[in-house]
């Protein structure tokens, strides 16, 4: 079932007022309801091959392997569906063949990249993610981070050495505890969720939110949500406004209609109620 | 460069300390990295731990507590300046070092994976925690994440529970009360679906997925539950 017209995508992706090249990528298949971003590093422009590859061959692997196996089936074994282990084992691989080309070309030794890969299927998602990319919602007015960062700044944060403000001061902010291509193995962090017609979502770069406040991404939507494409734009502008100093990366998706084509988690309630 | 520590009692410089170890220990035993030989100070009173250029401290549940500025503190993130105290003893955080170039801190950086696992245990409260293989930092793999159940408190269910193994598991009645609960890897949510909100502990969540905390009393539909999950 093609999701377009019941889904809206758009991708920009904006080199910002300092660096020398972009090393983000972005990428999206309309029709199959996907869509990845990701963010690279690394010496020279590594940086550039580690986040290009990680999203090409996310998403040529994703069309693949949803052709095959029921919508939103449940592996009983690990609790998450079909689309969240196809997206698991997309990442899995993709990180070792970039941490194997980091190790065989000089020029791409060191390289990484962050990653957030979503994928809407019967009125829900899955959500993957390495490092600090983020994936937000926006639902009835309210705006949530959804994904937790991967970064010594959130760790210190979930152990009650930083208040979130004091972690705005910090100097750590760009220290990242899990990237792809750093090492063989990656594990990605996975989650599901429904997904209610109206949803906003937004995945952006580090270069979005280090330089942008939350409730100030919170204000461009409510105001621009109407159009994603002037929403997007206008969070670009804000962060080279605010000195433009990284890449800066956002993918819009919002829900129009209901896409359930099932709908068996909404069926399949226990006897109790 | 790191910070270091000085060391006073009324007034007199007893000692400097570098603060390059990961994890420094400050307390009246021998065997802490910074022994203050006093009665107003346990046997292991507080702890630094110290990550690149910043440095944390943290009380060990010391009988007189830690202070920082004349405050009592748990744990604290240290300011260039900052004054410790410990029983009657001082000391002072010093750490007047710009830290690099902007350039570079806006760079990511990706903290290789050994140096987040040291990084990890060293800001664990538990010294005695073994320390986590090689390579793998504070990654949690799914089967390792805490997995919560609920325990249904009335209605035709009562006393049966249900651990919360699935990424996405509903609950509710179709056409009436709907919400689902979610499994993250920074704990579990529940989000409304249909019908009237979900209380939470009484009270209605909003529209977006809302923590779900160890004990929380769900009730939906009529019914009442309880959520548990092991940290």
């Amino acid at each position: 079932m093609s999701l377009d017209g019941k889904l809206e995508f758009i991708g920009v992706t904006d080199v910002g007022r300092k660096r020398a090249h972009n090393e983000d990528s972005i990428g999206s298949d309309t029709g199959l309801g996907i869509a990845v971003l990701a963010d690279g590093m690394g010496g020279y422009r590594a940086g550039e091959v580690a986040s290009a590859m990680a999203v090409n061959m996310i998403l040529d692997d994703l069309r693949e392997g949803m052709k095959h196996g029921k919508i939103g089936d449940v592996d009983e074994e690990t609790g998450f569906c079909r689309e969240t282990l196809l997206i698991k084992t997309a990442i899995e691989k993709a990180n070792a063949t970039i941490f194997q080309t980091a190790q065989r070309q000089p020029q791409c030794h060191g390289m990484g990249t962050t990653v957030v890969a979503i994928a809407f299927y019967d009125d829900r998602m899955s959500i993957a993610h390495v490092g600090d990319s983020r994936m937000y919602r926006l639902r009835g007015g309210e705006l949530q981070q959804v994904t937790s960062d991967h970064s010594l700044l959130q760790e210190l944060i979930d152990r009650g050495f930083y208040t979130p403000e004091e972690a705005k001061k910090s100097l750590n902010k760009n220290l990242v505890t899990r990237a792809m291509g750093i090492e063989m193995a990656v594990i990605p962090d996975l989650q599901e969720d429904i997904v209610q017609p109206g949803d906003l979502y937004l995945m952006c770069s580090d270069g979005l939110t280090d330089l942008v406040e939350d409730d100030v991404i919170h204000g461009t939507l409510q105001e621009y949500g109407e159009n994603i494409e002037d929403a997007a734009r206008h969070l670009v502008e804000k962060a080279n406004a605010a000195g433009g100093v990284d890449n800066i990366s956002v993918i819009l998706v919002r829900s129009l209609r209901s896409f359930g084509a099932q709908k068996n988690w909404y069926n399949k309630v226990l006897d109790w109620f | 460069m790191a910070g270091s520590l000085v060391l006073t009692l009324n007034q007199s410089v007893l000692g400097e300390f570098s603060l390059e170890k990961e994890r420094l220990l400050i307390g009246r035993k021998p065997e802490n990295d910074i022994q203050v030989d006093n009665l107003a100070v346990s046997g292991q009173h507080a702890a630094i731990i110290t990550i690149l250029n910043d440095s944390f401290l943290e009380d060990l549940d010391s009988t007189n507590g830690t202070f920082v500025n004349g405050k009592l503190v748990k744990k604290h993130a240290l300011k260039h300046g900052d004054v410790i105290t410990i029983g009657k003893h001082e000391l002072k955080y010093v750490n007047d070092e710009a830290t690099t170039d902007d350039q570079d801190f806006e760079k990511t950086m990706i903290i290789r994976p050994g140096m987040a696992s040291h990084a990890a245990a060293a800001a664990k409260a538990e010294e005695t925690a073994p320390p986590p293989p090689a390579g793998v930092g504070s990654q949690v793999a799914a089967e390792d994440m805490p997995l919560g159940k609920i325990q249904v408190l009335s209605g035709p269910g009562a006393g049966k529970e249900l651990e919360l193994k699935k990424a996405l598991i509903t609950l509710g009645r179709p056409g009436v009360q709907v919400a689902v609960i979610t499994r993250r890897p920074q704990g579990y949510f529940i989000t409304h679906v249909e019908g009237k909100h979900p209380l939470v502990n009484g009270d209605s969540i909003g529209a977006q997925a809302h923590a779900l905390k160890d004990h929380d009393v769900v009730e939906l539909a009529g019914v009442k539950m309880e959520f548990f999950v092991s940290v």
